[in-house]
């Protein structure tokens, strides 16, 4: 695993180029695209439609490679890593909170917290008891053994950020976390993950379209035709 | 075993698509155990079968008789120990349904022949001086409550009695039992009383059991059997007895090729039911598998988890259906005696949980080599 200079920042997307090939035409997401975010910051990247906000989400958290360029997260060369070791990487340094929540149906509040645990060593007590904690943090703890179809959309996403955190992971990924929510859940949300982000020193990238939810990130950076600006296009 | 809550919520997520294909697996297995049992019970004879034992037959057909007198000049063949004879009987108790095996013996040279039927001594002693004297197997005593002096009717339509009535009443004095599963389901009385009573067909028998000083000489022997009976009345045919038990089950058909291929149908048409559940349901979740991938849970794991899924679901069915079978088959023989051995060999056991753990691997291995290729960006996606 080769190691880029960080600089003292947590993310480093260098010179990044993203092309999709839809049949024979070649589509350009991201173009030469650079970012550096530091540790402890919650960064709040904004953008119109199909500019690329989700496909630079993915390519920091591992989830898709870059066309050309590089990312780093922490010092690690994250477009480098094999399928089988990005896995791994993406279990101890990336935790996802995703806009329909992505919680299993089938699993109740706990046992959807306590996937990302499985693939630890923890044994079951030791995994309960960081379930408890996580639920805690985002006050559901009284939730534990509901199922996902028994709770509201802001509750549902209220676990989503108990599985994201559950393993104290180096960076928070979160892809439109209040998009599907009204007011009201957004705003507990977003109280949420600013706490998260305060008290807890997380890192936070959160892709957003909604100006009221930007607000709350220390940093705003906007995407449009794949480049990065500091400033809305108008 | 920390992932095994996660398979198994999976399988309770459509219940009743669930329900109904492990009602499909299990029905499939209790036809496999079922028709295993009917297997055994009609070919049953062959594993039961002695290699120092010979049969000898009419040449043309088992239906034809051969004299009496046969005995006497097989026992002189050098290698021969033993010979005894028996007659295919034919007869019913009350009802026609109430069919089992009847044979008149030579109850001295029967006992000595067959080492595996046992009997107290007295009762021995009783059918040897008693000439109306049967004795039956433990099974067939106790299904009919027959004692010790009950009087048994015997109704035959091949044999009559000189006086033209076709029914034979035996006094049971010996109710026997063998070390060999099922083969306790007969009815055997004297020789003597048969050959003075019957009308027709004097000085004739059915066929005869030979047994052989040494088993390793047991093919030239039958040859030599044979070859002293070429050219008379009635030429033999003699054979191991796992050869004539074989060619008798033979009788009904290619038992084998009928249970394999009726078995091929059934399974082959599960394959399709069941891989077909599998694929619906790893499609319907690939956002859900594209979730577990982003968590860090790797290819290998995710396609481990479908093939488990699917192993369970295999192996919880055939667990069922097999336990059924076992539990219908343990009844014994439904068919009133013409099953006697009906029963579901240990061994078959082990060939359906085999075949659980192939069809879980078959049904399960497209859907999940289809989940490991699925692109986590992709998968999203779909959600």
């Amino acid at each position: 695993m080769s190691t880029a200079a960080t600089n003292g920042a947590l993310v480093h997307v260098d010179n990044v180029e993203k092309v999709f090939q839809r049949g024979s035409e070649q589509i350009h997401v991201l173009s030469d695209l650079n970012l550096t975010v530091p540790k402890g910051e919650f960064l709040a990247l904004m953008g119109p439609s199909g500019s690329g906000k989700s496909t630079l989400l993915n390519l920091i958290g591992g989830l898709d490679r870059p066309t050309k360029g590089t990312v780093s997260i922490a010092g690690d060369r994250v477009d480098e890593l094999s399928d089988r070791k990005l896995a791994d990487w993406r279990a101890r340094h990336i935790g996802f909170v995703f806009q329909l929540y992505n919680l299993m149906p089938v699993l109740t509040a706990e046992r959807n917290v306590e996937l990302p645990l499985l693939l630890t060593h923890l044994n079951k007590a030791q995994r309960r008891k960081h379930v408890e904690t996580a639920l805690q943090v985002v006050g559901l703890g009284h939730r534990m053994k509901h199922y996902p179809r028994t709770m509201s959309g802001g509750e549902q996403q209220r676990v989503g950020i108990a599985r994201a955190i559950v393993t104290d992971p180096t960076l928070l990924l979160c892809d439109e976390p209040t998009g599907d929510l009204d007011r009201k859940s957004g705003d507990e949300i977003l109280d949420l993950l600013t706490a998260l982000n305060r008290e807890h020193g997380k890192t936070i990238i959160m892709v957003t379209h909604d100006p009221h939810a930007s607000a709350r990130a220390s940093r705003t950076v906007y995407l449009n035709k794949g480049q990065l600006s500091d400033k809305p296009l108008l | 075993m920390k992932f095994l809550p996660l398979i198994w919520s999976n399988l309770k997520r459509r219940k009743l698509r669930s329900a109904l294909t492990l009602l499909s697996i299990v029905v499939a297995f209790i036809l496999f155990g079922v028709l295993c049992a009917i297997k055994h019970a009609l070919a049953g004879g062959v594993s039961y079968a002695k290699a120092n034992r010979l049969i000898v037959r009419d040449k043309v057909s088992i239906i034809n008789l051969l004299p009496e007198t046969y005995k006497e000049r097989m026992k002189r063949i050098p290698g021969v120990a033993a010979a005894s004879h028996q007659t295919w009987f034919g007869g019913h108790y009350q009802d026609q349904k109430n069919f089992f095996m009847q044979t008149p013996v030579v109850p001295e040279e029967f006992l000595e022949m067959n080492p595996e039927v046992t009997m107290p001594e007295d009762q021995k002693k009783a059918w040897f001086t008693t000439r109306t004297g049967a004795i039956v197997g433990k099974s067939l005593a106790d299904k009919y409550h027959w004692k010790i002096g009950s009087k048994i009717p015997i109704q035959s339509p091949i044999w009559a009695k000189q006086d033209g009535d076709h029914t034979w009443e035996f006094d049971l004095v010996g109710i026997y039992e063998s070390s060999l599963k099922g083969a306790d389901q007969a009815l055997l009385f004297r020789y003597d009383y048969f050959e003075e009573a019957r009308q027709v067909a004097k000085g004739k028998v059915g066929w005869y059991t030979i047994r052989v000083q040494d088993a390793q000489r047991a093919a030239e022997i039958a040859k030599q059997i044979d070859r002293e009976f070429e050219n008379s009345s009635s030429e033999t045919k003699t054979e191991p007895e796992g050869a004539f038990a074989q060619g008798w089950a033979s009788q009904v058909g290619n038992i084998a090729l009928i249970t394999a291929s009726i078995m091929g149908a059934v399974f082959f048409t599960i394959l399709l039911v069941t891989g077909n559940t599998m694929s619906q349901s790893v499609r319907e979740r690939a956002g859900e598998l594209g979730v577990l991938k982003a968590l860090g849970f790797t290819n290998n794991q995710v396609v481990t988890f479908v093939l488990a899924e699917s192993l369970l679901m295999a192996c919880l069915g055939a667990g069922l259906g097999l336990l059924l079978a076992w539990a219908l088959t343990a009844r014994g023989d439904p068919t009133g005696g013409m099953l006697p051995l009906f029963s579901m060999p240990a061994r078959d056991l082990l060939i359906g949980a085999a075949i659980a753990v192939a069809l879980g691997i078959v049904t399960g291995i497209f859907p999940a080599m289809n989940a490991m290729r699925l692109r986590v960006a992709d998968a999203l996606r779909r959600i």
